[in-house]
């Protein structure tokens, strides 16, 4: 390849026949700018530990990281079935009691948002996908990138030792709030929160180093061609994801150190004078509040980093599973950076009932609520994407549609609670619990299901089965509506949430036969997850083998030298990039498909935009 | 890989220039060496670390009920039996700035390929972090003997002693580990591992250049900066 390298090339255009590294005279319209880098050295592992262990390929990773990060998924979900069981059926599993009821609250919380999610987002699709869709051999530092997946995992395994220590894990809530959650009385006060508070230490070192490496990726080692703006969605969702959490999680590393010395040698960083049974504690003169802004200013992000790479992904599955270009991709990316940069502007809208200055609330209102327009200009830019579309209605547009649908109710219900007047009644009632399911719940996990059935042909080289898929969709989407749809009404009536039992309430009345459906729903929804499980090992073992490029998809990881890729992904040559990746049924074309790669020669007579 | 140098490229000044840049392929900032440019995002990152440090003490500062030590008498060091308010400080910071300037003229005698220069150099400035590093030791110990503790102390506020050791603590693991590579890379360059192409590094294919002093600077340089930050808002303040 050093033939193509140009050291010393500049940005003045040079005799074009040189540098466009095509075989014989190619018309000067399919110019593109020389390589500015020599190609990247890989390290290729000969051993089974350097292969498949300690892998510093970004796709092996980035599987390493998809399987782990569902693991805890599995456990967080397993915890909610015994959640839902109390709250449906109180007092029928006896081993339940309101301790460890907590513990499975913040368990299942913690797990599912930091775990979850954002490994699997990020250090699952953004390993595999990066790399691939902006033409790089690999991620730029593949050692440090797999540390980051070693952190992780020990960062894993420490929270999952929490579940065996004395006291078991924490119970103080997903959010972890002071002074309770360190003091006797809170379930796993002792042991549980240390470990909780050492493991997100860890995942957010082991992020950091994941995150560096993705951002590099995006911005210092794309192919020729390659322009920001030619990049698919999903890198910009993942990438933009990238910076909100290289920047948001120093303040939950900042929290979790000042917590620890709070737990470890007595400091009173968040611990104000507290009243014990008549005593005074050792502690004093600390803010439980500064605590709560510096755990939103990283929780509020959080949110955006679990939704960005899903609006990312989601605009590509629509384009290709629509046979459309993506409407307003300009909007769409500016919507992503958008949402990006206000979502650390908004923390507070959290905290509306913590007593904070009420012009605080005023301002954090306002911000969220700017907020919904950019998020509301992606909504519309799907669904005018599917307008007049040529949809295919497989499983993967199924998921589609169905994250378009959870997300929107998420998001109005969000619009509700960012109202200061509208929040403080509705604060810790299930309707939170229901918008919050709603929108960073069962939303993205929409778009990891469409994704996974997407890309599994492109990482396993087989087709999942679709009956089981339209299955598992239709199970999981009405199973979720059933579950959550419900709780905004129990919000409504009141029913606080966090609560073990309601007991003899009020509310109990209209809420009991409520409670069991909903636990109902819960079961059947955690266990439709198992018909993907299935359909994964039956595909792995009796699956048809998939044709190249099954959806007949423009981006670059359907265009590898094999599928599924080696490590190099590309083969000999790096692919060089003419095009946006949505050019689909472009009217006077071949195929209703035009590949990144294809120069503009090959395309004279259709009506392909200038991209 | 090796670092394709910025004057290999016919560069645009200003906005013009960065909007070309930004809306050109394959780089955004065009010759930047992958390292260096993951460094600066790194100490970005960073930044906002010490940041949420730094307004974590300013507001537990303002909302603790008891009355705040003074400073100046707090670190007030005995010299020629009188008693010299931020002495101390002041050689720290000293000696840090100081060995910010020998890790400069480093990286200048690095691209100049002057590996002697250059080891020294990087072994003056590790061992400057190292004398700031002991200083801290010795502030710490004198504090800790005058019955400061993380969780209490004689002068006041028990959160002056919480945040002092904490955040001094946590600047202090950065310059240690600046420290320990600033020894390792001092070997480096006086091994020769950036001449002639570069030595392939452990467990990795990328061969070594210059431009990791250069990197290793801009690490050294941020700890420091960092330390003005911290030495205004304990000491001054």
């Amino acid at each position: 390849m050093s033939d193509e390298y140009e050291n010393k090339s500049g940005y003045q255009a040079q005799s074009s026949e040189a540098l466009t590294g095509s075989a014989g005279s190619t018309p000067d319209m399919d110019y593109v700018r020389p390589a500015e880098l020599p190609e990247q050295d890989l390290y290729h592992g000969h051993t089974f530990l350097t292969k498949w262990v300690f892998c510093q390929d970004a796709k092996v990773i980035g599987v390493q990281y998809f399987l782990t990060a569902v693991f805890t998924g599995i456990v967080g979900l397993i915890l909610s079935w015994l959640m839902r069981l109390q709250l449906g059926f109180p007092g029928l599993a006896g081993f339940i009691t309101a301790e460890h009821y907590y513990q499975f609250v913040t368990m299942h919380g913690m797990i599912m948002v930091v775990y979850f999610l954002t490994a699997l987002f990020l250090g699952g699709f953004g390993n595999y996908l990066i790399p691939l869709m902006v033409g790089a051999r690999d991620m730029v530092f593949p050692y440090v990138n797999m540390l980051s997946f070693w952190m992780f995992f020990v960062a894993v395994a420490i929270l999952m030792a929490s579940f065996f220590v004395p006291g078991g894990p924490t119970g103080a809530g997903w959010t972890l709030y002071p002074p309770q959650t360190i003091l006797e009385g809170t379930p796993g006060s002792g042991m549980g929160i240390l470990l909780m508070l050492v493991s997100l230490a860890l995942f957010v070192i082991g992020f950091t180093m994941g995150g560096l490496n993705y951002m590099i990726t995006v911005l210092q080692a794309r192919t020729r061609g390659m322009t920001l703006m030619r990049m698919p969605l999903t890198v910009w969702g993942i990438f933009t994801a990238t910076v909100l959490a290289m920047l948001a999680f120093p303040a939950l590393l900042v929290s979790a150190i000042m917590m620890t010395l709070d737990k470890v040698i007595g400091t009173s960083f968040f611990m104000p004078t507290i009243l014990k049974a008549g005593e005074v504690l050792e502690y004093g003169g600390g803010s439980p509040i500064l605590f709560q802004h510096l755990f939103w200013f990283f929780g509020h992000p959080e949110v955006y980093i679990v939704a960005l790479p899903a609006f990312g992904i989601v605009s590509d599955l629509i384009s290709v599973h629509a046979r459309k270009n993506i409407f307003g991709y300009r909007m769409m990316v500016w919507a992503i950076v958008g949402i990006g940069a206000l979502s650390f502007f908004v923390w507070a809208h959290h905290m509306y009932v913590s007593g904070m200055n009420p012009w605080f609330g005023f301002f954090f209102a306002t911000t969220t609520l700017i907020i919904a327009v950019p998020t509301a200009m992606k909504v519309y830019n799907w669904i005018l994407t599917l307008w007049r579309g040529n949809i295919r209605i497989n499983t993967v547009m199924l998921w589609c549609l169905g994250f378009i649908v959870t997300f929107v109710n998420g998001g109005i219900t969000g619009i509700f609670l960012g109202n200061v007047s509208v929040d403080v009644p509705l604060s810790d009632t299930y309707f939170v619990v229901a918008h919050f399911h709603m929108v960073m719940g069962i939303a993205p996990v929409m778009v990891i299901m469409g994704a996974v059935y997407h890309w599994f042909p492109l990482i396993t080289g087989r087709l999942l089965n679709e009956t089981l898929g339209k299955w598992h969709f239709w199970a999981t989407f009405l199973g979720a509506y059933s579950i959550y749809f419900p709780m905004h009404y129990l919000g409504f009536i009141g029913v606080p949430r966090r609560y073990y039992e309601m007991y003899d309430s009020p509310y109990m009345t209209s809420a009991v036969g409520m409670n069991e459906f909903i636990s109902l729903a819960a079961f059947l929804v955690g266990a439709a997850q198992f018909i993907l499980i299935f359909n994964i090992i039956k595909t792995l073992k009796t699956g048809k083998p998939a044709p190249k490029n099954p959806w007949k998809a423009n981006s670059l990881e359907w265009h590898t030298s094999t599928q599924p890729p080696e490590h190099g992904n590309f083969g000999e040559r790096l692919p060089v990039v003419h095009r946006w990746p949505y050019d689909f049924s472009v009217p006077g074309a071949k195929d209703d498909f035009i590949p990144q790669t294809t120069p503009p020669s090959e395309v004279v007579h259709t009506k392909v935009e200038k991209t | 890989m090796s670092d394709p140098k910025i004057d290999g490229f016919e560069l645009k000044p200003g906005f013009r220039g960065m909007a070309s840049d930004t809306g050109s392929d394959q780089t955004m900032f065009k010759g930047v060496h992958w390292g260096k440019a993951m460094m600066w995002i790194f100490l970005l990152s960073d930044t906002f670390v010490f940041s949420c440090f730094l307004i974590a003490y300013m507001k537990g500062r303002g909302s603790t009920p008891v009355e705040w030590p003074n400073p100046s008498e707090v670190f007030a060091l005995e010299a020629f039996g009188v008693p010299v308010p931020l002495l101390l400080i002041a050689l720290m910071t000293f000696v840090l700035i100081t060995s910010s300037g020998t890790m400069a003229l480093a990286v200048k005698y690095g691209y100049e390929k002057n590996r002697k220069m250059c080891g020294w150099l990087v072994l003056a400035t590790a061992i400057g972090g190292l004398t700031f590093v002991g200083m801290q030791a010795y502030e710490w110990s004198k504090l800790i003997h005058e019955g400061v503790r993380p969780w209490e102390n004689p002068f006041g506020a028990a959160q002056f002693g919480s945040f002092f050791f904490m955040i001094t603590g946590f600047h202090g693991t950065h310059v240690s580990i600046g420290v320990i590579f600033l020894f390792i890379y001092a070997y480096k360059v006086f091994a020769g591992h950036y001449e002639n192409g570069g030595k392939r590094g452990w467990f990795t294919t990328m061969k070594g250049d210059y431009v990791e002093i250069e990197i290793l600077g801009l690490y050294w340089h941020f700890v420091d900066l960092v330390w003005v930050f911290i030495f205004a808002f304990f000491y001054l303040w």
